[in-house]
């Protein structure tokens, strides 16, 4: 209790810090501002700098301007360093600084999907575009895929302002099960998930196609992602012998935990989440040896392809960034840069730059020449684009499995 | 100390003989129902062992200032620092046979040394000073330092190290390096006793014998029970009531130092923020047992342990800290002053 009084204390204190730190408003007029708001405390931190660095590689490529209007951009952190994820009276105290800098004409994030929650409907009601690069919970944007007042809860005004870039979870659970079944030959799947937005509507989805496709479910089970092991969860996993496990979570939420203690365990069965642990931070938390394919193997679902994988832009948009950071992107990275481009191409088509006519430049998006192939915004916000892919770890590395163009199976 | 040293020695005498019988560690399929329950014990136990050799840290703190020390798990975390910083430096994990026996014993005592020094000092720099102020205002300072202590874990995993990735992201959990294997030392039908949970067994229990010897049979042990019951007098009878507690924190922090080794080598995984829950959990078992009573202290943390693990094997995980609390709040109802608390010593 007086942890959590002093972590809202410190927040208060540190978002006192940031307006004080926002730069005097320029009245000029000629200016517009972007801003992102994304995890940037915590060990999401690798993750989200390259998808940072993936919005700024959008803007420089346009010389820093659109139509003759300078593009200033804001880095903002929705994560605490008490939580060392993303907060929510952060990410409301982002949006709300978004709200009231009038030069701001459009806000990119959040990477959390809870975190969105917080931020929609505010921004909607606002009226100032979003644009996700890392959203994936369906009920965002999809009737009848989350709870039943999803997503017209998220909409105020009645007008939808929120769109990503990102296929959602309700294709990648599905796809995640397909190959569960189909390619690691399971009967059995013991399905887990963290109690958050993200990884338990994707263990949500999986657990209903897996019943629609004949996999039997046995077990399904909610962890507390603060456990120190998870030991005795895992002779429950091996009294119930399955041939595979399914963690529907992050790396923030102890995706790794659980793998070591199921390795430690004696538990040495195909290992299956979702891209919430497609980034090095997973591996390293794991540790080398207990990813390899002798301990059971470490399958994972991503909602794209990975960076060596891209054609076209996103093979340029990798290799632009081996040169200027000297390393390979994060899984992310071209979420960000997509996103970013997006935002960019809508502001230049529209015919006024305020938030209202940026708003439905972005809504009219359509055969977009991306990054990620070309795409459009379907009517609630979402990308047309489905392609997946199935990535394992070798050698202390995540490395390609296979492509699978979602939505064929629907989880419905 | 000389008997956990020993001890370890042993484990890994034991460790070496078994080194070529690994292929045997295979599941034939289910568990039977006893089966499961053996080994929930197991895990129960041996996690309750690491709790309780953390608790042991706020109980003795408590009985002699009356200062719940927040800062203590957080201490234990930044223990996990020292230990995987040294791990790393010296590369103790590729030592192997009795060079990485030796190197085992040589973190264990290190980071025991490195804790002990660190509560010491907090003592003396955070809680010291405020002696004749308010139990509430040395609860603060013991707040505080405890945010110190996390920042400074947060600080410690941005280093540029392998062993921190390169300090790519600070906040990132570490994997802490498997000095030894989870394959089992002993193995009943499923039941798998493992090299780490015979580890945890081989460092806990020395200690808390030695624990208990040291405060009923030695002078120091003495002067901290007098302490304990009266500082006033015990200065009367010309007891050096600091240094008393001084050694009592240097005490208390060794054995975090230790349980916190055993806590990275049984979980295999060291962040800044893993502090709060063993510091939670091990004040949970103290208050449980009866704050400030030693073996009360043990028996809270194996049933914590015990109440965990058959709570996340019998009922379900997410409701595991619903009974942990249920269970505290019932015995706390009837028993006010914990389980073994009734023997507290009137405080005038």
């Amino acid at each position: 209790m007086i942890r959590r009084t002093a972590s809202i204390v410190a927040a208060l204190i540190g978002a006192a810090f940031l307006l004080a730190a926002a730069p005097a408003q320029d009245s000029a007029g000629k200016t517009l501002k972007i801003v992102s708001s994304l995890p940037r405390t915590g060990s999401a931190n690798a993750q989200t700098t390259s998808m940072v660095n993936g919005i700024k590689m959008a803007i420089e490529e346009r010389g820093g301007a659109v139509d003759g209007f300078t593009i200033e951009y804001d880095d903002m952190d929705d994560a605490s360093p008490q939580k060392g994820n993303w907060d929510p009276a952060v990410e409301s105290s982002n949006a709300k600084k978004a709200i009231a800098d009038e030069t701001v004409i459009g806000y990119i994030g959040t990477y959390n999907s809870g975190a969105a929650k917080v931020s929609m409907p505010l921004l909607n009601k606002a009226g100032l575009v979003m644009v996700s690069p890392g959203n994936t919970y369906p009920g965002l944007t999809k009737p009848g895929t989350g709870e039943p007042n999803e997503p017209a809860v998220y909409r105020p005004s009645g007008k939808i302002g929120y769109f990503r870039v990102v296929p959602t979870d309700d294709i990648q659970g599905a796809v995640a099960c397909e190959y569960c079944r189909n390619d690691l030959n399971a009967k059995k799947v013991f399905i887990l998930h963290d109690r958050e937005l993200y990884g338990k509507g994707i263990a949500d989805v999986f657990k209903k196609t897996a019943g629609a496709t004949g996999v039997e479910v046995v077990g399904f089970e909610g962890i507390d992602p603060k456990a120190s092991n998870y030991r005795s969860l895992v002779t429950k996993i091996r009294a119930a012998a399955p041939d595979a496990v399914f963690f529907g979570g992050t790396t923030q939420t102890n995706a790794a935990q659980v793998l070591k203690d199921l390795r430690a365990g004696g538990c040495k069965v195909p290992f299956m989440s979702p891209d919430g642990t497609f980034e090095k931070a997973f591996i390293e938390a794991a540790g080398k040896d207990n990813v390899t394919k002798e301990q059971g193997g470490v399958f994972i679902t991503f909602g794209g392809l990975p960076s060596d994988q891209l054609t076209g832009l996103g093979a340029e948009f990798v290799k632009k960034y081996k040169a200027k950071h000297g390393v390979v992107p994060e899984a992310y990275a071209v979420y960000g840069y997509e996103a970013g481009r997006v935002l960019l191409d809508a502001i230049d088509r529209a015919d006024k730059k305020d938030r209202a006519s940026v708003l439905a430049a972005v809504a009219a998006t359509k055969d977009f020449t991306g990054a990620l192939g070309t795409w459009s915004f379907d009517e609630n916000g979402d990308t047309t684009n489905k392609t997946m892919s199935v990535n394992t770890i070798k050698d202390g590395d995540f490395s390609f499995l296979k492509a699978v163009v979602g939505g064929a199976a629907k989880a419905k | 100390m000389v008997r956990a040293v020993a001890a370890v020695e042993m484990l890994a005498t034991c460790a070496l003989s078994r080194a070529d019988s690994v292929a045997a560690f295979a599941h034939d399929g289910a568990l039977s129902s006893w089966e499961v329950f053996g080994q929930q014990l197991v895990t129960g136990l041996s996690n309750g062992m690491i709790i309780a050799l953390i608790a042991i840290g706020y109980t003795m703190v408590y009985g002699i200032i009356e200062l719940i020390n927040f800062a203590h798990g957080d201490l234990c975390m930044l223990g996990a620092f020292f230990a995987l910083t040294v791990v790393g430096a010296l590369g103790v994990d590729q030592w192997g046979g009795a060079g990485g026996t030796a190197g085992l014993v040589m973190v264990l005592v290190g980071t025991a040394a490195f804790c002990g020094s660190l509560n010491w000092s907090i003592n003396w720099l955070a809680y010291r000073p405020l002696r004749k102020a308010s139990k509430l205002s040395l609860l603060v300072s013991a707040i505080g330092a405890s945010f110190i202590l996390v920042n400074l874990g947060l600080f410690w995993g941005g280093l540029p190290m392998d062993v921190f990735a390169g300090g790519t992201s600070s906040a990132a959990p570490k994997a802490f390096p498997a000095l030894v294997s989870s394959d089992p030392a002993a193995q009943i039908g499923d039941v798998i006793y493992s090299r780490t949970d015979f580890l945890v067994l081989c460092v806990t229990l020395p200690l808390m014998v030695a624990l208990t010897y040291l405060v009923r049979y030695t002078k120091l042990g003495k002067a901290m029970r007098a302490v304990a019951q009266n500082p006033t007098a015990a200065a009367l009878m010309g007891i050096d009531v600091e240094r008393v507690i001084g050694a009592t924190f240097f005490i208390g922090g060794a054995l975090g130092g230790f349980a916190t080794v055993v806590y990275s080598l049984y979980n295999q995984t060291v962040s800044f923020q893993m502090g709060y829950r063993m510091g939670m959990d091990a004040f949970i078992a103290a208050v449980l047992g009866g704050i400030g009573n030693l073996p009360g202290a043990v028996l809270g943390g194996l049933l914590i342990g015990l109440i965990r693990s058959m709570s996340d094997g019998y009922i379900e995980a997410r409701w595991t800290n619903t009974v942990v609390f249920g269970i505290l709040i019932l015995i706390l109802v009837f028993r006010p002053s914990g389980l073994l608390g009734a023997k507290l010593r009137e405080k005038v």
